[in-house]
C-alpha cells in the first residue's frame, strides 16, 4: 500500500473513533470517561489530518483547512476515485 | 451547515467491473431502506424533537448516513464504471443504462427511483423515534441479504461494516426513545 493510502487508512481509523463516540455521547453526556477518548481522538486525528493535508491538500472546505499557494481542493482523486487493495 | 470531507468513512475493496452486484447494491443508494431515505428522515424529524439529546442523535446520525449513501455510491461506481455494454445488458443492467449510462441515480433493485414516501416525519417525537429504530432493522435486513449476494469479498467486507453501524444506530435510537419516556414523564404527557 502507498504512503498516501496509509496515511488515509489511519484517519479513517481514528475518524470512526471519533463518529462513534460522538453518537454515544449523544445519549451519555455525563458520561466523563467517553468524553475524555472522544477528546483525545479529536486531538490525534486534528494532527493526522494536519499532516496528510501539507502533503496531499486539503480535507475539508468552506475555510476549515487553508490552501497554502495553490487552490489545491479540486485536485483528484476524489474519495470514490481511491480504492483499497484486498490485501490492505 | 454542512462540511464536506475529502474522505470516504469506510476504504472500498473492488475486484472488478461487476455490474450484476451493482444492480442490487443501488438500493441502498436509492430504495426504501436505504441511505438518502435515511439521511432525510433523520434530518427533517430533528426540528420537531424536543430534548437536546434527540437533536443531537438525528443531526448526528443523519449526517453519518450521508456518509453512508457516499460509501454505496462509490461501490456502485467503481463496480460499473469499466463494465462493457455485453456485461451491462447480462447483468440486466441495460434498462438502467438506457436512462442514465453509467451515473448514479436513486432507484432500488428493481429500478424504481427513490419518493418521499419512503419516509414519515410525524411532528410526534415518540412515533418518530419508533419508526426510526424501524428503519435501522429493515436497513440492517437489506445489508444482511445483499451480503448474501455478494460474490466480492472485498464488496462484502465493506456491506458487513455497514451493516454494523444500523445495529449501533438502533442502539442509540432505543436510547432516545428511553430519554424521551423520561422528558414526557416529567411534563405528565403519556402515550
Amino acid at each position: 500500500m502507498d504512503q498516501r493510502r496509509q496515511d488515509l487508512l489511519r484517519i479513517m481509523e481514528l475518524e470512526f473513533t471519533a463518529i462513534d463516540l460522538n453518537l454515544f455521547l449523544d445519549t451519555h453526556p455525563q458520561d466523563q470517561r467517553a468524553l475524555a477518548d472522544y477528546n483525545a481522538v479529536a486531538q490525534e486525528l486534528m494532527r493526522a489530518r494536519m499532516t496528510y493535508e501539507s502533503r496531499y491538500g486539503p480535507l475539508l472546505n468552506y475555510g476549515l483547512s487553508p490552501s497554502a499557494d495553490t487552490w489545491r481542493w479540486i485536485e483528484e482523486p476524489w474519495p470514490w476515485e481511491i480504492t483499497f487493495d484486498r490485501e490492505d | 451547515m454542512w462540511v464536506y470531507e475529502k474522505i470516504l468513512e469506510y476504504p472500498i475493496r473492488v475486484s472488478g467491473p461487476n455490474p450484476r452486484l451493482a444492480k442490487d447494491i443501488i438500493t441502498q443508494y436509492g430504495g426504501p431502506d436505504g441511505e438518502l431515505a435515511a439521511s432525510l428522515r433523520y434530518l427533517t424529524q430533528r426540528y420537531s424533537m424536543p430534548i437536546p439529546q434527540a437533536k443531537g442523535v438525528l443531526t448526528d446520525i443523519g449526517t453519518e448516513e450521508l456518509a453512508h449513501m457516499e460509501v454505496v455510491a462509490s461501490l456502485v461506481y467503481n463496480l460499473i464504471k469499466d463494465a462493457s455494454i455485453d456485461e451491462i445488458i447480462r447483468a440486466g443492467l441495460d434498462a438502467y443504462y438506457a436512462d442514465h449510462d453509467r451515473a448514479l441515480y436513486f432507484v432500488n433493485a428493481a429500478g424504481a427511483p427513490w419518493t418521499a414516501t419512503y419516509i414519515q416525519s410525524k411532528g410526534d417525537p415518540i412515533a418518530d423515534i419508533h419508526e426510526d429504530m424501524a428503519a435501522e432493522q429493515k436497513a440492517r435486513a437489506t445489508y444482511e441479504y445483499l451480503i448474501q449476494l455478494s460474490d466480492d469479498p472485498g464488496v462484502t467486507d465493506a456491506l458487513r461494516f455497514l451493516r454494523e453501524r444500523e445495529v449501533v444506530h438502533f442502539q442509540r435510537f432505543g436510547e432516545t426513545l428511553n430519554l424521551l419516556h423520561e422528558h414526557m414523564e416529567r411534563r405528565r404527557v403519556f402515550y
